[in-house]
């Protein structure tokens, strides 16, 4: 079905979904370079105007990529609730904008919707908010998610830390870890991206964190962040896996292009699962996800960068995950040139995994190529810690010397809790209080006790 | 750790600061570790320290080919030495757009042109990539011990070709134009907060437009306190020796060569 929008006496004709969508987007190199952004200021309004009229149901009936060819069309469609849309049938999108907005759309009504809003649509109705609204309806959304602690209570916000070394030496690893934890960081879950993907060396590093955590009893979670086949591998030797780790896309090709399948995750997330490792919970997955993969795999069947990115949440929450972080600036500047461009594109991946029922976190950060510094990132996070973001990363001095980018330090995460009375997981803050890591105001204590330092002493003689 | 155990018998029994508990485990990593706090926030040398280490790798970013100095010292080689220029026209459109930085532009193509009618078996190329800083930094070292080696087993070089606002792909376009069995390219690499002028090489064998980077054997990190030139260089002859052997570059070649871990 084609589209269109007349502005004086210029006709603007958008020949489907896909396109319109495209053009509706706002302004990104990702888009640019992949030759599918408005032209003009003008065609990109003159587009969201025709996007505003179009019904909630248009995007039941136009699959922007051919239900036969891709199996994430497939997803998204066999699995949406039809029950959950009656909320909403009756709208277009631009109303659906207003109806989010609305008082007395709350909470509750956001978690029942969830299931009946498909990527397209919430990347849709995305496009047409400012900023400002993003994060006003992202704030009303809610979701909690439970291994050893409890994530995404409202007031609370989490930190997964990132101990990354560029040879994973076991000691220097260890170092970060012991660093983070004294900042109070790594509930969410304390996460270490590999420098090799081999299985011993991954086992290794999972046994590392996991007798940290038994040792001090820590009610958190660990994982290696290595390929979905190879933590199959380690769940069937036997090794302490708690989550199962994953990058997505959107498309079934660029799924492809990481080497994985649905009926692959499938496998991994029963395997996961079977260990029964949570004590609290039993979500065991761990996703990540970044606007413009789709295009560096070439593999966006000419779908704008955000929309992609919106889709690859569809894969997210038939796992139920424990956490979905959008890794927001590291692809480069190529697809977000900016800070204003990362900014944009971190709220949108927040409100749009929201909507859809997700805890997404975002990996709050960017490459020195891009035209970003630490004051983008502050102001990313702050507005992110306002509208209610789940977690974000904790490294060193924001420098991560493995992956070679800036993401938020432990520092960062310290700050947005302080300056907006944010809290930890509530049982990971227990655990810090009794360490004597934090007060019972949630704030940080400068002293260690020696018991603390004399038990983490055992940890280098192992 | 024995230098450290003195120190842990000796705060057994106080409180010690996390400055102090942390500052024994900053030998284990590179990462910022133990850097403190003044309220939630990192104190102020460590904040002005990482945005000296952010404003080195900017100025690389947006760093300029020295063409002057480098056509000059390139001169000892007694080779050709061309100036080209990719069809990014500016360092922001080079960021925005890595397909217009793999295309030569059309003054460029001409003068190729000229050059083409000798079949030679390598090219070198030299292109700013993300930091001319390395390149300008790195080039002339590297290249006095290879060139050298390659001349003395008897490889017929083409002109040494500059390029400015190029990405590594740009490499074929070049050595299939100037008809070379064999493009190296000599780049600067995306800068670290730890070095700005950090250069990266990458061979083809039978380059041609519109390989990928699996066609290609990479050689990173070369400066004076990464890879040195000398150990750079003997991997590179290795490798281009490999490859006119096998007729082949890329994830096939880097497959088989166990030497190059030594």
């Amino acid at each position: 079905m084609s589209y269109h929008h007349t502005i004086g006496r210029k006709t603007y004709r958008f020949n489907d979904l896909k396109t319109l969508l495209a053009k509706a987007s706002p302004h990104r190199s990702g888009d640019v370079l992949a030759g599918i952004a408005a032209e003009s200021y003008e065609e990109r309004v003159a587009a969201q105007i025709a996007l505003s009229d179009v019904p909630l149901k248009a995007f039941l009936s136009e699959a922007i990529i051919p239900y036969e060819h891709d199996e994430i069309t497939r997803l998204i469609i066999d699995n949406h609730d039809i029950t959950a849309f009656n909320l909403i049938n009756s709208l277009t999108v631009g109303e659906l904008r207003d109806w989010l907005l609305r008082d007395e759309t709350d909470t509750k009504t956001l978690q029942d919707l969830a299931p009946g809003i498909t990527p397209e649509m919430a990347a849709a109705v995305s496009k047409l908010m400012r900023n400002q609204d993003l994060i006003a309806v992202a704030k009303k959304c809610e979701v909690v998610t439970r291994f050893r602690n409890t994530i995404g209570l409202k007031g609370h916000f989490s930190t997964r830390l990132q101990p990354n070394h560029p040879t994973d030496d076991p000691k220097g690893i260890a170092a970060s870890m012991i660093d983070g934890l004294l900042y109070g960081s790594g509930d969410a879950v304390i996460g270490i991206n590999p420098a090799t993907d081999s299985p011993a060396e991954v086992n290794n590093l999972l046994l590392l964190m996991d007798t940290l955590r038994q040792q001090f009893d820590i009610p958190t979670q660990s994982c290696v962040l290595s390929h979905v086949t190879t933590t199959l591998e380690l769940v069937r030797q036997g090794a302490p896996v708690d989550l199962c780790f994953q990058s997505i896309g959107g498309t079934e090709k660029s799924n492809s292009s990481f080497g994985i399948s649905l009926a692959l995750l499938d496998q991994a997330y029963e395997a996961t699962l079977s260990l029964n490792r949570g004590t609290v919970g039993n979500n065991v997955m761990y996703f990540e996800t970044g606007q413009g993969s789709e295009l560096s795999a070439n593999a966006h069947h000419g779908v704008d960068q955000q929309t992609c990115e919106a889709r690859a949440y569809a894969v997210a929450r038939k796992y139920n995950p424990l956490l979905v972080n959008t890794v927001v600036g590291f692809i480069g500047p190529e697809y977000l040139y900016d800070g204003k461009q990362i900014i944009r594109a971190a709220l949108e991946d927040h409100f749009c995994g929201k909507l859809l029922g997700l805890p997404m976190g975002v990996d709050i950060c960017y490459t020195n190529h891009a035209e970003a510094d630490q004051d983008d990132m502050d102001n990313l996070l702050t507005l992110l810690g306002v509208a209610g973001c789940n977690f974000i990363m904790g490294v060193p001095g924001s420098d991560d010397i493995m992956l070679n980018y800036q993401s938020t330090s432990f520092h960062d995460a310290l700050y947005i809790r302080n300056a907006l009375g944010l809290r930890p997981a509530p049982e990971f803050e227990q655990w810090l209080i009794k360490q004597g890591i934090l007060d019972s105001n949630g704030m940080l204590i400068n002293h260690t006790n020696p018991r603390l330092w004399n038990e983490m002493k055992g940890i280098w003689t192992r | 750790m024995e230098r450290n155990e003195g120190n842990m018998d000796e705060i057994k029994d106080r409180e010690i600061s996390h400055d102090e508990l942390l500052h024994g485990l900053r030998q284990f990593t590179a990462a910022r570790i133990g850097i403190g706090r003044t309220g939630a926030s990192i104190p102020i040398s460590q904040s002005l320290e990482l945005k000296l280490a952010h404003a080195h790798a900017r100025d690389a970013v947006y760093s300029e080919l020295d063409i002057d100095k480098l056509s000059a010292d390139l001169k000892q080689f007694e080779l050709l030495v061309l100036v080209l220029h990719s069809k990014a026209a500016y360092r922001e459109q080079y960021l925005q757009r890595p397909d217009l930085g793999r295309q030569l532009d059309e003054a460029s193509v001409s003068t190729l042109r000229y050059y083409s009618h000798d079949k030679t078996d390598i090219t070198i190329i030299i292109a700013d990539g993300l930091s001319a800083t390395a390149v300008n930094h790195n080039t002339i070292g590297l290249l006095k011990i290879l060139i050298p080696q390659l001349q003395a087993s008897g490889f017929k070089l083409a002109p040494l070709c500059l390029v400015k606002q190029g990405r590594v792909a740009i490499a074929d376009h070049i050595g299939a134009d100037l008809n070379s069995r064999l493009a190296i390219i000599l780049i600067g690499e995306r800068p670290g907060l730890s070095s700005a002028d950090s250069m990266g090489v990458y061979l083809t064998y039978n380059p041609k437009v519109g390989l990928t980077d699996e066609s290609r054997n990479c050689i990173s990190n070369i400066r004076p306190h990464g890879l040195t030139f000398k150990m750079a260089s003997k991997k590179i002859f290795y490798l281009i020796q490999e490859a006119f052997k096998r007729k082949l570059s890329g994830v096939v070649l880097k497959d088989n060569t166990g030497l190059l871990d030594s």
